[in-house]
């Protein structure tokens, strides 16, 4: 058994070498075809590698689908002043473990993304943002960095080209919110990590007041495929709408928890029944969260309808996000599952707006005093307004993240709160 | 036409110019859209999410501080929406604002008393305990009480932006964010700090000095002119008992925008002075008389008419072009003679960086311009003693006016024929003169001073003059009258009148136009000491 747990439903094109330490290696990359994307972005110039990405219909992974190739195209095509490439690195959302992996087992594979992305946005320098807490993805990172330098694949005149394009691999100081492309922006250039106010928006002003372009890693990293192979390519897999493949963090009550790179438009059901081994105990499910701990949790009966892609997802009232699954069973508290998240988030506020700063951690305390079995019916009420009033009414989305697994937790669960309002029961293990 | 756009606010038409926010655009209608990071002088974050608005076709409301109006826009500042998320904010401020009003140097003045009252909810839904900060000496004037802040960083941002001096920062992330100084360096040593007590919206940063001082509906406030140097910055005189509790920056975009400085805002205890004089003192063989102003002026004039030689005068920086010029009219009716005047120099200007034309002047004094149009003489030294010598010396009429002769003795011109003065306050070399009449200062009397930049600006009176004490203006256009048959000045704008006519500078000038935001004298006189 390889990489901790592999499916043949998969379709393996990120994370082919997932598990493979020598894949790390700049001379097993180069070995395996690696580079020779590069080598063809040079010579198709930067308006048709921006064609072929738009042609792939490649959306970006980081959690808001937004189409690769139609970002890049936003940039100014005559650059007056420099451009930079983001790559966001600092996955940070509960639940999500792929651009670790793809760090880690692949680090070249991301680099080369970056540096075709970069040459297609004119951009000369591209920064890696990397969450504080990656410790090991970090090093590798920067070791393949380094090792790309030496070999003349980064820095001046990438392999005889006449491009330059610097990386350079910044580490966060652990903060959920820095992963916002204009948090990390602000953070990036050493101030606080707050989001901006949008408009300006990055491709007009962006790091250190330039055009910028924030890409996330799982995005980057299927760029040299569609360079490799072709848009068209990429669109034998997935839907019409949501093209390609994707890595789906599966974690919680399964068997076989872990990363698993699948067509879009994949059947829910079938990743928990087949692709990860069905639920834990053969217990029943009760629950999923299908794309990271903001967006609303999904009832056993929607679960059966959702089709792992975006329209998918958001038919059944919810969102993809970064496909982040979490799969609960029938023994879990959703009242402390929720609270927990909802302590996540305003443990992470950045504290700029109101309604986020007080909101998320006044929620808090509500949750946790319904948890306690000090709860009125009340309550439920002021949550649901305070959800309201939390959602859309902030620079960034932090808050309406917090406000959606309590709003779709008490449209879904409510007796769960009422039992524990009413007669102080639990359920499930807590 | 192109750069004008016209939308719709809360079902009004307005036309506006192009780049206009929505915040502005609704002041145009007469909606004044609750905000508290939004400040004309600042930078705008658009974090308080208070000025939300719903704009019609946007997907959520809007920050109307940060939202450019769009032409045929239509926009509700008071919709159910946008009301619905200004109740949600105002109540997440109260989440874990202490509600302790009663104790609070803010309450009455506070934007959030004001606008909870206005749209807030009637009862509070928090039951969970709060959040406990504490207080904090930031140092300076300025003590910071972190559980009543609503974190508009306006005053970091006025430390970054204006003073440019980053003594502040936000520390901490959520809710735990909490405003503070770097290490104990706080505010000590900066110039402007006092500006972030008038930013704050609420009692979060409040005024050493202020402090359970006076309830702010107690305040009365008058539109003024700072005394404390030639910059002139408009301010308020808030007072209560007849006495100033506080002075406070009054918006000005062409002299001070909407600040002053430490200096001018600290300086005002002296205005409170006690042991005034309060009747005029005439000096005959029997001794020193106190007396009404008709028997005490009509035995000056009988002086005056019989006294020989000439006249020389000591004026003060800090009275009014009116009562200088009157001064002068006196003299000048008397023959002619030498007006001279003093003035206190600081070592250096302090500017602040952020509104460069805004600096506390070397000369510490409000009127050294208006002196100087009005052709009197600077002498003395920079801490604004001495150069008195030769009116000491004079063998004829001495008249002081405002000057309190501080560094001069009892034998202050002993050898003039006649010594008057016009002053607040007696001591030695007043005591001396043989007519002593108190007069008013400029917070008790109507006037203008004129600025660095020879811009002339009015000033109103917001405490009562104690006893006789009369402005300085009128006690000398009395004197004129009476000795040229002519009418006295009733009013200051006649007195002002008076002025512009016997003083080309000056010309063209009246209070009307002047108003509240000053005029700029037609002429430029090199300022003494430039």
């Amino acid at each position: 058994m390889a990489y901790p747990y592999v499916s043949d439903r998969e379709v393996r094109v990120l994370s082919k070498y997932f598990g493979d330490p020598t894949q790390r290696r700049l001379d097993t990359y180069v070995e395996r075809g690696g580079y020779q994307a590069l080598k063809k972005a040079f010579e198709m110039g930067q308006d048709a590698v921006i064609d072929e990405v738009k042609t792939s219909g490649l959306r970006g992974r980081g959690g808001a689908g937004f189409p690769a190739g139609v970002k890049w195209s936003f940039m100014p095509k005559q650059p007056t002043k420099p451009h930079y490439l983001l790559c966001n690195a600092d996955e940070s959302e509960p639940g999500t473990f792929k651009d670790r992996e793809l760090m880690r087992w692949d680090p070249h594979q991301l680099i080369e993304g970056i540096l075709i992305a970069s040459y297609a946005i004119r951009a000369k320098h591209a920064y890696i943002y990397c969450r504080g807490e990656f410790f090991e993805a970090t090093q590798v990172l920067a070791k393949a960095v380094e090792d790309a330098y030496a070999k003349g694949y980064a820095g001046a005149d990438i392999m005889g080209s006449g491009n330059d394009i610097d990386i350079t691999v910044h580490v966060g100081a652990g903060a959920y919110i820095c992963g916002e492309e204009t948090g990390l922006m602000n953070s990036l250039e050493g101030r606080r990590g707050q989001p901006r106010v949008k408009p300006p928006f990055p491709a007009a002003v962006g790091a250190f007041g330039m055009p910028s372009t924030v890409n996330n890693v799982e995005t980057l990293s299927a760029v040299p495929h569609i360079i490799t192979h072709g848009g068209q390519w990429y669109r034998q897999w997935g839907t019409e709408k949501s093209p390609g493949t994707k890595l789906f963090c599966v974690s919680g009550h399964v068997n076989k928890p872990g990363n698993y790179e699948l067509p879009l438009g994949f059947p829910l059901m079938e990743l928990i029944d087949d692709v990860c081994g069905g639920m834990r105990g053969g217990k029943a499910l009760k629950a999923v969260i299908p794309g990271g701990s903001s967006v609303p949790l999904l009832n056993a009966e929607e679960c059966g309808r959702c089709s792992l892609d975006y329209e998918g997802v958001q038919a059944v009232g919810s969102m993809l996000g970064c496909a982040s699954v979490i799969v609960m069973d029938e023994d879990t508290d959703i009242v402390k599952q929720v609270r927990r998240m909802v302590q996540f988030y305003a443990h992470e506020s950045c504290g700029q707006c109101t309604p986020c700063r007080e909101g998320t951690a006044w929620m808090t305390k509500v949750l946790l005093r319904i948890e306690e079995g000090r709860g009125t019916e009340d309550d439920l009420d002021t949550l649901l307004e305070m959800s309201r009033q939390m959602t859309g009414t902030t620079i960034c989305v932090l808050s309406d993240s917090a406000a959606a697994p309590v709003v779709s937790s008490i449209q879904k669960f409510k007796d769960e709160y009422l039992a524990l309002i009413r007669r102080g029961e639990r359920v499930g293990v807590a | 036409m192109a750069d004008t756009i016209t939308l719709t606010i809360d079902g009004q038409e307005v036309s506006v110019p192009k780049g206009t926010t929505l915040l502005k655009a609704a002041e145009k209608v007469g909606k004044d859209v609750p905000h508290y990071c939004y400040h004309d002088g600042l930078s705008s974050p658009a974090m308080c999410r208070l000025c939300l608005v719903e704009v019609q076709g946007a997907p959520k409301p809007m920050p109307a501080c940060v939202t450019q109006a769009m032409d045929g826009q239509v926009v509700g500042t008071e919709s159910e929406l946008a009301l619905d998320m200004r109740r949600g904010v105002l109540e997440f401020y109260l989440v874990n604002h202490p509600l302790d009003c009663p104790i609070c140097d803010m309450a009455g003045e506070c934007h959030l008393q004001d606008y909870v009252h206005e749209e807030g909810r009637d009862h509070g839904r928090s039951r969970e305990p709060k959040r406990v900060f504490g207080r904090d000496d930031f140092g300076g004037d300025v003590l910071f009480y972190g559980d009543r802040c609503v974190m508009c960083t306006r005053c970091v941002r006025f430390m970054n932006e204006v003073e440019q001096d980053q003594r502040l920062c936000v520390v901490e992330r959520g809710n735990r964010s909490v405003i503070d100084t770097f290490f104990e360096r706080g505010l000590e040593g900066t110039h402007w700090h006092g500006n972030i007590v008038d930013l704050c919206p609420v009692g979060a940063l409040v005024s050493k000095d202020f402090l359970y001082k006076a309830r702010a509906w107690d305040l009365d406030h008058t539109p003024s002119v700072c005394p404390s140097c030639s910059q002139g910055c408009n301010i308020e005189l808030h007072t209560r008992d007849n006495l100033v509790q506080r002075l406070k920056p009054r918006e000005n975009l062409e002299v001070n925008a909407f600040w002053m400085c430490d200096h001018g805002r600290l300086n005002y205890e002296w205005i409170n002075r006690g042991e005034r004089m309060e009747a005029p003192l005439v000096r005959d063989q029997g001794g020193v008389k106190a007396m009404g102003w008709k028997e005490a002026l009509t035995l000056l004039v009988a002086r005056l008419g019989d006294v020989e030689g000439t006249v020389k005068a000591v004026a003060s920086p800090f009275a009014s072009n009116e009562d200088l010029a009157a001064l002068e009219a006196l003299v000048e009716s008397l023959g002619g003679g030498d007006i001279v005047y003093r003035m206190p120099r600081a070592e250096d200007e302090i500017v602040l960086k952020g509104f460069p034309t805004l600096a506390r002047r070397r000369d510490l004094a409000s009127n050294g311009r208006g002196a100087d149009l009005l052709g009197l003489r600077r002498v003395g030294a920079d801490d604004g003693t001495g150069g008195l010598e030769d009116v000491s010396a004079h063998a004829g009429v001495v008249i002081v006016l405002g000057d309190g002769l501080a560094d001069q003795g009892a034998d202050f011109a002993s050898g003039a024929a006649l010594r008057v003065h016009l002053g607040t306050h007696s001591g030695p070399a007043v005591a001396a003169a043989d007519f002593v009449l108190p007069i008013t200062t400029f917070a008790e009397q109507e006037g203008t001073f004129t600025n660095h930049e020879g811009r002339v600006q009015r000033f109103w009176p917001a405490l009562k003059a104690p006893g006789l004490a009369r402005p300085a203006w009128l006690v000398l256009g009395a004197l004129v009258a009476e000795g040229t048959g002519t009418e006295t000045p009733r009013r200051a704008d006649e007195a002002f009148a008076r002025l512009v006519a016997a003083h080309d500078a000056f010309s063209g000038l009246s209070y009307d136009d002047i108003g509240t935001r000053g005029a700029v004298v037609n002429d430029t006189v090199p300022l003494s000491g430039d």
